[in-house]
């Protein structure tokens, strides 16, 4: 056992041969395609657009999509999706996942709620990497409260036409579509719809919100919707259904959340313990410092739990059982997993972790956007007491 | 035209290997095991020749136990259409690798086997030479370019001082180096289609090949450890410590 990003992983009786090869394949492309200029894009604020067809020839854009959309469905499972989660994760830029991956939370509303001609329009061009799609929730006026949601869509004959903003909108700056939370009925949740608003609509505009403590890599914009005519054809799901369609988008979210976080945690774990066994202090290892030992058994103690809590969620997925309180709960674990992660890591690397450059410095940065974004900590507490009808 | 690819299963070549305590062999307990690197630059070039339209089929073969179907199931995800492993239990010497090799040459008749220069573990470099002497072959070792032209196939050699070409006539066996080709990564589709391609399983007895061993191992031991460097104060005595304790200029 080195404590490195691989054996500190717990052995996982689901995965098969193929989960093995998928894990390999993946790791390549990313060592290859992202890892040397992984910082250098998160220092430039921005991902050159030609890595997402790259990401769609290895098949991660299309990973669990229908294959009549271009995607990769057959054969395909939650141990799938934890590998390339925990792959991307291992990078140490936020950004880049949240934004390569932001179809991941802006598609499934029109797979899953869509009429077929939206899906044939938008799907194949998303999967392939030519297209981008990003989903609009969040507003400068509330953001967790989706009930109480301002922007507005009117009905005119056979369009919408959509009023408001949205912001934090993750790859909003590169979407050519944004899943859009609206109004369209009078107040609280069952006034909400979802609508597919194209990004070159007249009326719409946006602005980059460039200066985030963490996730630079990624083109998170404000978005204005200033009298947008939208066609009525784009309406993901029934009128004043919305709120089913955000709700059920959630569960998929908050896992790969979950497995991002405790895989930048084992990030940190491998950074500390290399640098720990290196580093020489007082005449010994820092590893031999009892108070530096604690704090990286601590930090893989914390990884376990949080590893096992995962894959009892993605086997409660897999059978169909899943309790939704459950997984809140497990975006908490992971948030404060990776945060006690990030603190220890920083702690027993000192300077040099403070310095620009290093994953543990970048993770640090990122701790925050994974417990308040998908959900904020608090948010996921009360919607577990609920589940468990507290 | 068939080509056939031997793929050997490897361990990573990112893994620190360790020798077992007893010094009887490598410690491979729960260490990562992958395709041999250069194995794997065969098997792309077996597929870019298919791409091209200059193979037809393009079949990956590997010797050893039921593990080594992964790496096999690898070469298909890669592009190979179908497999054959030749079941072996232990270690096997090149010299066998390269009969059973024959022997399946002999089976599906391919116009080119490509195989790699060597594999990271043995480090022996002599299958496809063998395996050259054995089918009455002839060889193109250490490609860094191969190219098909109707019945020959030119392959330019990495020699020491240069570059060889060579013009073999088909059928011929050709080994890869390091410059041959970057492979390419198995796309997701790619991998699960390659589960249900066909892979065929041999014993060597069904090949007519006894598996013998005329190689003993004695003892496998970590290389001795570095010492420390020191710090010398000035060039004067970084020359006299040349001279007189490590005696290497005078």
């Amino acid at each position: 056992m080195s404590l490195d990003f691989d054996s500190a992983r717990m052995a996982n009786p689901n995965l098969r041969e193929e989960h093995h090869e998928w894990r390999r394949q993946l790791r390549k492309f990313i060592d290859t395609e992202i890892m040397p200029y992984a910082e250098d894009w998160d220092e430039a604020c921005h991902i050159p657009i030609e890595l997402w067809p790259k990401a769609a020839a290895v098949g991660l854009l299309g990973l669990g999509y229908p294959e009549e959309f271009g995607g990769v469905r057959e054969g395909i499972d939650s141990w799938h999706m934890w590998i390339a989660n925990e792959e991307l994760a291992r990078i140490g830029v936020g950004g880049i996942p949240a934004s390569l991956m932001v179809h991941g939370i802006g598609l499934p509303p029109v797979i899953n709620w869509g009429s077929q001609a939206l899906k044939e329009m938008v799907a194949p061009p998303v999967l392939s990497g030519a297209k981008h799609i990003a989903l609009g929730i969040t507003e400068p006026g509330g953001g967790s409260d989706v009930a109480q949601l301002a922007t507005t869509a009117v009905r005119d004959g056979d369009h919408y036409i959509v009023n408001g903003s949205k912001t934090y909108i993750t790859g909003g700056m590169r979407a050519n579509w944004v899943s859009t939370a609206v109004r369209t009925g009078g107040e609280g949740a069952k006034g909400v719809s979802m609508l597919l608003i194209p990004t070159d609509a007249e009326g719409f505009s946006r602005t980059q919100l460039d200066k985030k403590q963490g996730w630079w890599a990624s083109d998170t914009a404000t978005l204005y919707f200033d009298n947008v005519r939208v066609p009525v054809e784009n309406l993901i799901g029934e009128e004043n259904q919305g709120f089913l369609v955000i709700m059920t988008n959630f569960n998929g979210e908050r896992m790969g959340m979950a497995v991002s976080m405790e895989a930048s945690g084992r990030v940190c774990l491998e950074e500390a313990a290399e640098w720990a066994r290196e580093r020489k202090t007082f005449g010994k290892r820092l590893a031999d410092h009892q108070v530096i030992r604690h704090k990286i058994v601590q930090m893989k103690q914390k990884l376990n739990a949080t590893q096992a809590y995962i894959r009892m969620c993605f086997e409660s997925l897999e059978a169909g059982n899943a309790n939704p309180g459950d997984i809140a709960l497990l975006k908490v674990q992971a948030s404060e997993t990776m945060e006690f992660c990030a603190r220890e890591a920083m702690q027993i690397l000192g300077g040099i972790g403070y310095m620009r450059g290093s994953r543990v410095e970048r993770i640090y940065r990122e701790v925050r956007v994974n417990a308040i974004g998908g959900g904020s900590e608090e948010i996921m507490r009360d919607l577990a007491a609920r589940q468990y009808g507290l | 035209m068939k080509v056939l690819v031997a793929v050997k299963r490897v361990v990573d070549y990112n893994v620190k290997v360790r020798a077992k305590a007893d010094g009887t062999d490598v410690d491979l307990n729960n260490v990562k095991m992958s395709i041999n690197p250069f194995c794997e630059i065969a098997v792309e070039e077996a597929v870019r020749l298919k791409e091209a339209g200059v193979a037809t089929e393009v079949i990956a073969v590997s010797v050893g136990e039921k593990s080594c179907q992964e790496q096999i199931r690898t070469a298909l995800a890669l592009g190979a259409d179908r497999g054959i492993q030749v079941e072996t239990d232990g270690k096997v010497e090149p010299l066998v690798i390269a009969k059973l090799l024959k022997a399946v040459v002999d089976k599906e008749q391919p116009q080119l086997v490509i195989l790699g220069k060597q594999s990271i573990d043995g480090d022996n470099n002599q299958t496809g030479q063998m395996l050259g002497a054995l089918a009455n072959m002839g060889q193109g070792t250490f490609a860094s370019e191969i190219a098909v032209e109707g019945d020959k196939v030119n392959v330019i050699r990495e020699i020491d001082g240069g570059l060889q070409t060579v013009s073999l006539s088909l059928p011929a066996i050709v080994t890869t180096d390091l410059r041959l080709n970057e492979p390419r990564y198995a796309s997701l589709p790619n991998i699960m289609k390659a589960k249900k391609k066909q892979l065929d399983v041999y014993t060597p007895d069904d090949l007519g090949v006894a598996v013998t061993s005329h190689i003993t191992q004695i003892k496998v031991e970590a290389p001795a450890e570095r010492k420390a460097g020191i710090t010398v104060k000035d060039v004067e005595e970084l020359v006299d410590k040349l001279k007189n304790e490590a005696k290497i200029i005078s």
